[in-house]
């Protein structure tokens, strides 16, 4: 099971958060076509590479947060909480 | 025990403690620390089972965990391991895969037709035409391997633990337990795991020296406190060294599962003996060198009386020492070294009686002992990502260089005395804990809620062990004759190279096309001669063909440690109790335990519209909401308005996801400037408190608000029925409950029955007067009794939850995932005055807006079925009159105690939506009946003049 940083409470078990998949920009509800609404409720770009993801701290410190994830290598960057532009890589945690 | 040595040959036997047991019903004994092989051999007993495919007679091959034919069936647990399983006085052991017994097996005529069986020959044979493999299964049922399963066997008991090593050390030969001591000596806390009953690896089979100096590191590693586990396998590893280990020798348990995050994972699984491919390489007497010196030296079994050895290295010079120290004449030690060789092995059907050499000379013989080389288990590598590397020198798979946190030492890497083995598991073992120190270090510095990092930052240590030599061993797979591969699934080098004549020529296809290595034993035996079998049979390199993937579990593991101890937890209310004492009859709704109903549910529903009724309903999901932004997060989340909502005021919300489905719903009371108290329903609770926090943090972390849910801190209690006012009136002096100061849909705080701090609030999902209050737990029993005691005279009753689905359901409200599913948007529902698409944004506001503008949707309908007698099943279908065209279903629907009639809630096409229209819906049964659609969602009272009173 993968390792991930929350970035209050340090490295936990994926298991212990909740994965709420790719980071997506929700569009302007008043104005957007029914293309761009359903492209944010289904559509994912699930790339080989690295994916910013949203995931929940919700066996601990129930702060939601975002982390580049490389979906090939398993490779986890420095996580972010919401609002906040991803950084730097933050080490090797393995 | 007429196969028995004398000690001093016996290592872990214990002569001073018998064991009786039963083999097949005749009754036999044992001693102490044997395992059920060695007892048998013991007694004589040496065919121990039959082959999978062609039921040929087979005895141990390898006396260890991977032994492939000695699965026997102990008492009514099957395929248990009969080279591992330890001798328990009082076992009753029998083959299995017999019939109908060892000695005489009607099944052992496949052997005859044997070349029907063919690779493949399941997959060719039987899969056309499809419609008869029912028969085929029934039949091919009877002839496949295992042991009877009793249906009647009590619940064992398994277990589960998390742990958090600096290192888990897999094998506990000389290696592992040097590393495991030199990792505990440097300050980290250690696993050591052995598949093994005991520490020792090869060294308890080796000479006196080895055994001692096993002894001395086992005694070493337990007083340095590593936890050692034997009898337990490292089963898996995973990312980030997520280890699951496999603990069968847990006192009290079965077995059980250990999770451990570790920072290193060191590997120390050593080699396996390889079995060699020739004719007759599967007759019982037949058996590896390490077999031969575990029987004489750990066990003190004499397995036969005059040997053949075939050599190619020390071990099998080593087994040619202890058969001589066993008194068994050693006819013909043939040394491949030299260049001698064996073809094949023939005899009766139950022992090896002569052996074929490469000149063609025949020596007579009853054992045949076969040294040709080794395995790399490099299982738990693979699973780190490591792909191994064929050495032809060697002739075995090394390890091409695993991750950091994975470092592997001992036979794995290379060859060595026994000092050298336990040098390069000492250093290996420092390293180990060198990185440990170091991922321990930065794990801390990456949490924030953990103590600042003391001293300066460790540097991440370099590998700078010692390599230990690789010793040439020549490359032995397959003899001139075909003999079997996989003895657990019978394929032989014949199967593989027909197979590779049809055209796989791939060892990931092959496997699966002919079942080689997909056995009990994991591929552990067979995996290299596939292999070799394959490379000979395409004449390609061993290094060419490459190897297949070991993948999780190293060995198996039984289903009952993955499931672990049953330990759903449950919730309940603080009232639950008074129920259980007072006749309710509990259900499970979702996690909580309720109570379903007092002894009759009709009679509480007669009584709740007659009298009054009170209900615990503590599971409603509860939040406490506070800060100026609250509104803007209500009129986002629910459908409707919110920004005017009163002080003192309640209001009726309907929640939508993004895609337009219904969330939840529930009431939101203003209780204060910036004070609300949200309701949800009892399933939705954790559910929409994560939906709220989403909204908060991600969408609007500006907005000031703050979300504490407390749905057990309040028992809630609903007090319902004409005389619910009266009830409540005589244990308030603080709240007025005059109908003009506290009217339907408002709430109130004061004290009630004494308990200062409660929320009351005006509602109705019964459809009567009713008050719900919310109550300070520590208080609840108090007040709950007070209202039963109060109310006597105004025949006041407790209701369960079965009354008030009645009551909801004459009343129309819908549930939501009830009368709603998972396609069901807002406007299904029929609250369209609800859904706003005035506001600026609202969850799923888009979806909604562009449903309701099509108008293709189902809605939520009240029907009555004609017949007030039939009670149509909940989900039964609603179809076009004469047709099989579904147009709906039955939600929800009950007899009503009120009504005297069968009363629904259904789904229907808009087409069938009017009031009036007939349904007709189709039973269970197979029945149609018809029903007519209500003008209103309620049965009952449809103005709501009661619960506005």
């Amino acid at each position: 099971m993968l390792l991930v940083p929350c970035p209050h409470c340090g490295p936990m078990n994926a298991g212990d958060l909740t994965y709420n998949g790719e980071s997506h920009r929700r569009p302007d509800p008043k104005t957007c076509t029914p293309e761009e609404w359903r492209t944010y409720l289904y559509l994912r770009e699930n790339p080989s590479g690295w994916l910013l993801e949203n995931w929940y701290c919700s066996s601990g410190c129930r702060k939601h947060f975002k982390i580049e994830r490389h979906t090939f290598t398993g490779e986890l960057r420095a996580p972010v909480l919401p609002g906040r532009k991803p950084g730097a890589t933050q080490g090797d945690m393995k | 025990m007429s196969q028995r040595l004398p000690a001093p040959l016996g290592d872990v036997i214990d002569r001073s403690s018998a064991i009786s047991f039963t083999w097949n019903g005749t009754k036999l004994q044992g001693f102490e620390g044997d395992t059920i092989a060695s007892a048998l051999l013991a007694n004589g007993e040496h065919i121990l089972g039959r082959s999978m495919k062609y039921h040929r007679p087979r005895s141990v091959l390898t006396a260890d965990f991977w032994d492939p034919n000695t699965t026997v069936q102990v008492d009514d647990e099957p395929n248990v391991r009969a080279s591992h399983r330890k001798l328990a006085d009082g076992m009753a052991v029998s083959a299995q895969n017999v019939w109908p017994s060892l000695k005489f097996d009607v099944k052992a005529a496949n052997g005859l037709v044997g070349r029907f069986l063919t690779a493949g020959f399941y997959y060719k044979t039987f899969m056309k035409p499809a419609k008869l493999w029912p028969a085929y299964e029934h039949v091919l049922a009877k002839f496949a391997p295992g042991g009877a399963v009793d249906l009647n066997t009590p619940h064992g008991r398994y277990d589960k633990r998390y742990a958090h090593p600096d290192v888990v050390v897999a094998g506990g030969g000389p290696s592992g337990m040097a590393a495991a001591l030199a990792a505990a000596a440097a300050g980290s806390s250690v696993i050591l795991v052995e598949h093994e009953h005991q520490l020792g690896g090869y060294l308890l089979w080796g000479s006196d020296d080895d055994r001692t100096a096993a002894t001395g590191l086992a005694a070493a590693c337990a007083a340095a406190g590593v936890e050692i586990l034997t009898n337990s396998t490292v089963a898996g590893r995973y990312e980030d060294n997520w280890i699951s280990i496999s603990q069968r020798s847990h006192p009290g348990v079965i077995e059980r599962l250990i999770k451990a995050r570790a920072k290193t994972l060191v590997v120390a699984a050593g080699t396996i003996e390889r079995p060699y491919v020739f004719q007759g390489n599967d007759l019982p007497g037949v058996m590896t060198s390490g077999a031969a010196q575990r029987l004489i030296r750990m066990y003190g079994v004499k397995p036969g009386t005059r040997a053949v050895v075939f050599t190619a290295n020390e071990s099998g010079d080593s087994a040619v020492e202890a058969l001589q120290s066993a008194g068994i004449s050693i006819a013909r030690v043939v040394d491949a070294r030299s260049g001698e060789g064996i073809t094949s092995a023939s005899g009766s059907k139950s022992r090896v009686k002569r052996v074929t050499l490469s000149d063609g000379t025949t020596v007579e013989c009853d054992l045949l002992v076969t040294a040709v080389g080794w395995t790399t288990p490099t299982s738990l590598l693979n699973m780190a990502g490591d792909r191994p590397v064929y050495d032809a020198d060697a002739a075995r798979f090394f390890p091409a260089g695993p991750p950091d946190n994975v470092l592997a030492t001992g036979g794995m890497v290379g060859d060595g005395s026994r000092d050298e083995l336990i040098a390069h598991g000492q250093a290996t073992g420092e390293l180990a804990a060198g990185r440990a120190a170091v991922v321990r270090q930065r794990i801390q510095a990456a949490t924030a809620r953990a103590a600042a990092v003391d001293g300066p930052e460790l540097d991440y240590p370099a590998d700078e062990r010692t390599p230990l030599d690789r010793v040439r061993h020549p490359e032995l797979y397959r003899s001139t004759t075909h003999g079997i591969v996989d003895y657990s699934e019978d394929v032989s080098s014949k199967d593989l190279f027909s197979a590779a004549g049809e055209g796989f020529d791939s060892v990931e296809l092959i496997k699966r096309f002919t079942t080689a290595t997909m056995g009990p034993s994991q591929g552990k035996l067979e995996t290299v001669n596939t292999v070799a079998v394959l490379a000979e049979a395409r004449n390609e390199t061993i290094a060419e063909v490459g190897t297949t993937v070991w993948r999780p579990p190293y060995a198996p593991i039984s289903l009952g440690a993955l499931a672990g101890r049953i330990n759903e937890p449950t919730r309940i209310s603080v009232l639950q109790p008074w129920h259980e004492a007072n006749g309710a009859t509990p259900i499970l709704a979702g996690q909580w335990v309720r109570p379903e109903h007092y002894g009759d549910p009709a009679a509480e529903v007669r009584n709740t519209r007659t009298n009054v009724g009170v209900i615990d309903v503590t599971p409603l999901g509860k939040l406490d909401l506070q800060g100026p932004d609250v509104p803007k997060l209500l009129s986002l989340l629910y459908t409707n308005k919110w920004m005017a909502l009163p002080i003192g005021g309640v209001r009726y919300g309907l929640m939508c996801a993004e895609d337009g489905v219904v969330l939840d719903d529930g009431v939101t009371a203003r209780l204060g400037e910036e004070h609300y108290l949200m309701t949800t329903t009892s399933s939705g609770a954790a559910k929409i408190w994560n939906w709220i926090e989403m909204w908060l943090q991600t969408e609007h972390p500006d907005w000031q608000v703050h979300v504490t849910p407390v749905t057990t801190g309040l028992t809630s209690i609903n007090i319902a029925g004409p005389n619910s006012r009266e009830l409540l009136g005589r244990l308030t002096d603080d709240i007025d409950l005059d109908p003009d100061a506290f009217p339907y849909m408002n709430v109130r705080r004061g004290a009630i029955a004494g308990v200062e701090n409660c929320i009351a609030w005006r509602i109705g999902f019964t459809g009567e007067l009713s008050y719900e209050i919310h109550v300070p737990s520590g208080h609840a029993v108090h007040v709950w009794e007070q209202l039963l005691e109060q109310g006597a005279d105004l025949g006041v009753k407790a209701f369960g939850l079965e009354a008030q689905r009645i009551m909801r359901l004459e009343k129309g409200h819908f549930i939501v995932g009830q009368d709603t599913d998972g396609l069901s948007k807002a406007p299904v529902t029929g609250l369209n005055p609800l859904l706003k698409l005035d506001k600026d944004d609202w969850a799923g506001m888009p979806e909604v807006a562009w449903t309701m503008e099509s108008g293709d949707h189902p809605v939520i309908v009240a029907c009555q079925p004609d017949n007030g007698s039939v009670i149509p099943e909940e989900a039964a279908q609603i179809l076009r009159a004469g047709t099989t065209e579904i147009v709906g279903r039955i939600t929800s629907s009950r007899m009503s105690p009120t009504l005297n009639r069968s009363i629904c809630l259904a789904q229907v096409t808009k087409e069938f939506a009017d009031p009036g229209t007939s349904l007709e819906v189709l039973l269970i049964s197979g029945e149609r009946i018809t029903a007519t659609v209500q003008e209103h969602h309620a049965h009952f009272d449809p103005e709501g003049a009661r619960l506005r009173g």
